[in-house]
């Protein structure tokens, strides 16, 4: 353990590689990553598709098994199939709404099912709380997903989440299958929440102006590595060391017609 | 019920924002049963099917006649014939009367069997399809057993061994019968295991049985609903193809399928004696298939919508 007086993280990733398919088919996803999350922190990991970022989220779930490297949560180590604890504190937020909630399930059936799992006496008004907290009225409680927007879904999606009173968030591009403005508002409630609930947030995204509004630091991925850690103000003032996030922002800023006409 | 309270009642099951779970199931079961009112096909299935639950229960009230009562000066006879409705058969029975007392033997191996066989494929097919692995390989390998046999081969087997009579023949039929659809659940299961909201519930901390249960199950319903009604008809066949062979229902029993066998004989010179209890195969099969396919439509909220 450290000796410096910085409290101890709450999440920390030590040389955690991933892979998958069986022994033919190996594919290492993830490579050696390591990094660590303070409690209240957001943390954004950004990178291309196929980069690793979403693996990482699936690792410390354990959705994806076949790993090497430490992972540990409030300082205990997690191996294995995760237990109880683990599933109040730690929950995730899938990329597509449409695809994360049970089509045959209402919405309370998808909040309180949580709640009995971990064991909860006031079901009922922890469900209406928690459908307050995420911007739906009672009247969604007992609709299916299929007569929601994807807004409304992804909402449910967090409240989801949220229901256990988790303490971290691994949002896996929660905006991304969302339509702009729509995801403005989802990404404002993410604060909303992180502020009032005192959340941390293990940011994944594609998108570099999404992230750096969600995160105070972000680590940029490509194949399967970190390669920088920018922090916040080094995005917005477009300082990155290597050519690669250097690559990342201009694609992020868009073509400005110069460019086209330069092409 | 007065007319107020009907409205008041109507108007608590259209609410937007129903105020509690029973409320909204009532909602849900309310809806539905709209639903299923609307689809006229769906409606002339549930009458058949009804009309054949209450044949089979007051059986003895509505036949005009004792189904054993055997005559062999009237052997034969045409339908209209004599006051033999549908005409008797080889002993001089009437056939009518034989056909109001087989319901109750179809409706029972009918619901055996789909009380039985579905439910067990169901099982197999999802923990194997949900488990993968060891699990799947050697519940799969048993179903490929089962499938490998032919089907009525396999039921005279069992029936042979357990011996003759209409328990056994259901036994032996729910027995050849479940591997489809394990093997359809199995498909089922494979298509939503790695489906996000799967990975949500498991992030949730719920076990294997729970997901099982709770999640996959409700997927797979509706499509073995519509297997089912579709193997219906051929149940009904296969428990009178074991009568025939003298596994099933024995004589004299009246029972569907054992009266086509018995009227086989007489086809080309008598055509009613198979062909009546044949008619009535064919209207209840077309009852279930009918309710079936209106069923599959109301279990699915997603097409209930549209």
């Amino acid at each position: 353990m450290p000796l410096s007086d910085t409290p101890a993280p709450m999440l920390s990733v030590q040389d955690l590689s991933v892979w998958f398919g069986d022994t033919h088919n190996r594919f290492q996803a993830v490579d050696t990553v390591s990094f660590t999350l303070a409690a209240g922190e957001s943390l954004g990991l950004v990178g291309e598709s196929g980069s690793g970022k979403s693996t990482i989220l699936k690792a410390i779930t354990h959705l994806a098994t076949d790993i090497s490297g430490h992972i540990h949560l409030d300082g205990t180590p997690l191996t294995g199939p995760r237990d109880k604890s683990f599933y109040s504190t730690v929950q995730m937020v899938f990329q597509d709404p449409y695809a994360s909630l049970h089509p045959r399930h209402t919405v309370d059936r998808c909040l309180s099912e949580p709640l009995r799992l971990q064991g909860a006496t006031d079901i009922d008004n922890r469900v209406r709380q928690v459908l307050e907290e995420v911007g739906l009225g009672a009247k969604f409680r007992f609709r299916y997903p299929h007569q929601l927007s994807g807004g409304q879904r992804q909402r449910v999606a967090i409240a989801r989440a949220l229901v256990q009173n988790a303490r971290l968030l691994l949002l896996d591009e929660p905006t991304s299958a969302l339509d702009v403005s729509v995801q403005a508002e989802i990404l404002n409630l993410l604060s909303d929440l992180r502020k009032d609930r005192g959340l941390t947030f293990l940011f994944v995204s594609h998108d570099l102006a999404v992230i750096s509004h969600m995160c105070d630091r972000i680590l940029v991925m490509h194949q399967g590595k970190i390669t920088e850690v920018l922090q916040d103000k080094q995005l917005q003032s477009g300082t990155a060391e290597t050519p690669y996030t250097q690559g990342l922002i201009e694609a992020s800023r868009g073509f400005t017609r110069k460019e086209m006409a330069g092409a | 019920m007065t007319q107020s309270s009907t409205r008041s009642l109507t108007r608590w099951l259209r609410t937007d924002e129903p105020a509690s779970r029973l409320q909204a199931r009532c909602i849900q079961v309310y809806n539905g049963w709209q639903d299923l009112r609307s689809n006229k096909l769906a409606m002339i299935g549930l009458i058949i099917i009804l009309g054949l639950v209450v044949t089979a229960l007051f059986a003895p009230f509505l036949a005009p006649q004792d189904p054993y009562a055997q005559d062999l000066s009237r052997r034969l006879l045409a339908p209209g014939q004599d006051g033999f409705l549908l005409g008797s058969d080889e002993l001089g029975r009437d056939i009518l009367s034989r056909i109001i007392h087989g319901a109750g033997t179809t409706l029972y191996i009918v619901l055996l069997v789909t009380l039985t066989a579905p439910v067990a494929g169901l099982i197999v097919g999802t923990v194997s399809g949900y488990l993968g692995g060891w699990t799947d390989a050697a519940l799969m390998r048993i179903t490929d057993i089962f499938l490998a046999f032919p089907k009525l081969i396999l039921a005279l087997a069992f029936v042979a061994a357990l011996g003759a009579g209409i328990e056994n023949a259901v036994l032996a039929i729910a027995l050849t019968s479940w591997p489809p659809y394990a093997r359809l659940a199995r498909a089922e299961t494979l298509t939503v295991r790695n489906m996000d909201y799967i990975a949500a519930i498991r992030l949730q901390g719920a076990g294997p049985i729970r997901i099982i249960v709770g999640h996959i199950w409700p997927l797979c319903v509706s499509s073995l609903i519509v297997r089912v009604t579709l193997d219906m008809a051929g149940i009904i066949l296969t428990a009178a193809g074991l009568g025939f062979l003298g596994l099933g229902a024995q004589p004299p029993m009246a029972e569907w399928g054992a009266m086509i066998s018995s009227g086989r004989k007489y086809i080309l010179d008598y055509w009613w004696v198979a062909t009546m209890p044949g008619l009535a195969i064919f209207i209840v099969s077309l009852g279930f298939n009918l309710l079936g396919d209106g069923l599959r439509d109301v279990l699915d909220p997603k097409k209930a919508q549209s």
